[in-house]
């Protein structure tokens, strides 16, 4: 395939095997990012989630993107437990529903998939960019993966684009004062903190982008 | 049928509980919990909460109710999975006084939506109390308030199933309808007025089925809540 490939669901599968170990990966990390503004459980919480991810991939591959979508929707929503679950698992699902049966993904199909997942976040979780959440990561990966649709970039670019955007994403919840969730209860004392929610986001879209380019 | 119950809790005791309390006002009606994760720990399960609704929908629909947080954005992508369908409401309600006052309410035979603002007025006197002043003034006003004063007879009064029934059917109406000072659409909130045999009761209603729903409560009361 050439970087301009559509992706298919080989690659969603991927996404979802390189998510899984980058989670698994940095589990204490993400404990610890949530035990100070948090409860502590994120790390184990995800982890345990996309561990139940493999073992349905295991068992059985998905056909398409959206199918692969769908499973982590599904097994998400079941699995976490915490905040995590309906988030991601919401993330998915709207992933899932933008890209319908299509057995390939181009860029601009990539883009809007991404921008119905974080619409599932913010609906699901009623958060604005600022209020120290994943949302924080998921809407400048969103916008830029969209001006990097617009500018013609392929799938890679795309995906590559939108995980550099939640990374930086990710470390602009440092000085911020959270507005949702159990870290809002801590008013100031969440400064100089970042927001696990946004690591893990941005760990996940990396996560992408890394499939994407193993499949070019 | 009555309309059915699913509670949504981060622990599978807690779910049980509650479910174990609404069932000691509600014999018949399908209480079900969904508490706890796959594996026991606490947390809250997508598919525990589909089987639920699966289990509590007997065919008048059900209604949800969920303690913290994530059990709310698990009841959410649950309905959302499943098409977001007509016979489900999730209840913005207290858990456990909600979920008493739904399942009251559905015993006593109420419709979907009124189960659900059964739940959702549980712990709320609601918006009669606090607005009196303006249908105090009242009779002359073009809306129309239909008032009366009704006598309880039967020996057990108020008690919770003529509550739920009158709830119940009030609820179906498009009326606001006060008791003694408390929302006539509230099982719970009639409940709390602990009228026995001898209470008089005053009724006032505004609205469409304001007439309706005063006549209803004459004839239910003149009749002892067929209880004579």
């Amino acid at each position: 395939m050439t970087d301009n490939a559509a992706l298919d669901a080989a690659w969603a599968i991927d996404w979802l095997r390189r998510s899984a170990a980058v989670v698994a990966e940095n589990r204490v990390h993400l404990i610890e990012l949530d035990r100070a503004i948090g409860d502590g459980d994120h790390g184990e919480n995800l982890d345990r989630g996309f561990s139940a991810i493999l073992e349905k991939l295991d068992a059985e591959l998905p056909a398409t993107p959206g199918a692969a979508f769908k499973l982590a929707a599904m097994t998400l929503m079941s699995k976490v437990g915490g905040a995590a679950g309906p988030l991601y698992g919401t993330a998915y699902l709207r992933a899932a529903t933008a890209v319908g049966d299509a057995a390939t993904l181009d860029s601009a199909t990539l883009a809007t998939a991404l921008a119905a997942a974080r619409d599932g976040v913010v609906a699901r979780g009623k958060a604005a960019v600022g209020d120290k959440t994943m949302i924080d990561a998921w809407t400048p990966a969103v916008d830029a993966a969209a001006s990097a649709a617009a500018d013609g970039a392929g799938p890679v670019a795309v995906l590559a684009a939108a995980a550099t955007a939640a990374e930086a994403g990710a470390v602009s919840t440092d000085p911020l004062v959270a507005h949702k969730g159990r870290a809002s209860y801590l008013g100031e004392r969440a400064i100089g903190h970042r927001d696990p929610g946004a690591v893990s986001s941005a760990m996940i879209l990396r996560a992408a982008a890394q499939a994407a380019e193993a499949s070019s | 049928m009555s309309v059915g119950l699913v509670v949504v809790s981060h622990s599978a005791q807690l779910a049980a509980g509650v479910v174990e309390l609404a069932a000691q006002m509600a014999p018949d009606v399908s209480l079900i919990p969904a508490g706890g994760m796959d594996d026991g720990g606490l947390g809250t399960s997508l598919e525990k909460v589909m089987t639920a609704l699966g289990l509590a929908d007997t065919g008048n629909g059900a209604v949800v109710l969920t303690d913290l947080g994530s059990a709310v954005m698990t009841a959410e992508s649950a309905l959302e999975f499943l098409g977001d369908p007509e016979n489900v409401r999730l209840a913005d309600a207290p858990l456990v006084e909600g979920a008493v006052a739904a399942a009251v309410a559905a015993q006593a035979g109420a419709c979907l939506d009124v189960v659900c603002k059964a739940a959702e007025t549980a712990l709320n006197p609601g918006r009669g109390a606090a607005d009196g002043a303006p249908v105090a003034g009242g009779g002359a006003e073009g809306g129309g308030k239909v008032a009366a004063v009704l006598t309880l007879i039967n020996p057990m009064g108020l008690h919770a199933r003529p509550a739920a029934s009158l709830a119940g059917k009030l609820g179906a109406m498009d009326v606001d309808i006060e008791v003694n000072g408390v929302d006539g659409q509230s099982v719970m909130m009639l409940m709390t007025l602990g009228a026995a045999q001898g209470t008089e009761l005053a009724v006032s209603a505004t609205g469409p089925d304001a007439q309706q729903a005063v006549d209803l409560v004459r004839a239910e009361v003149e009749a002892g809540f067929g209880e004579l």
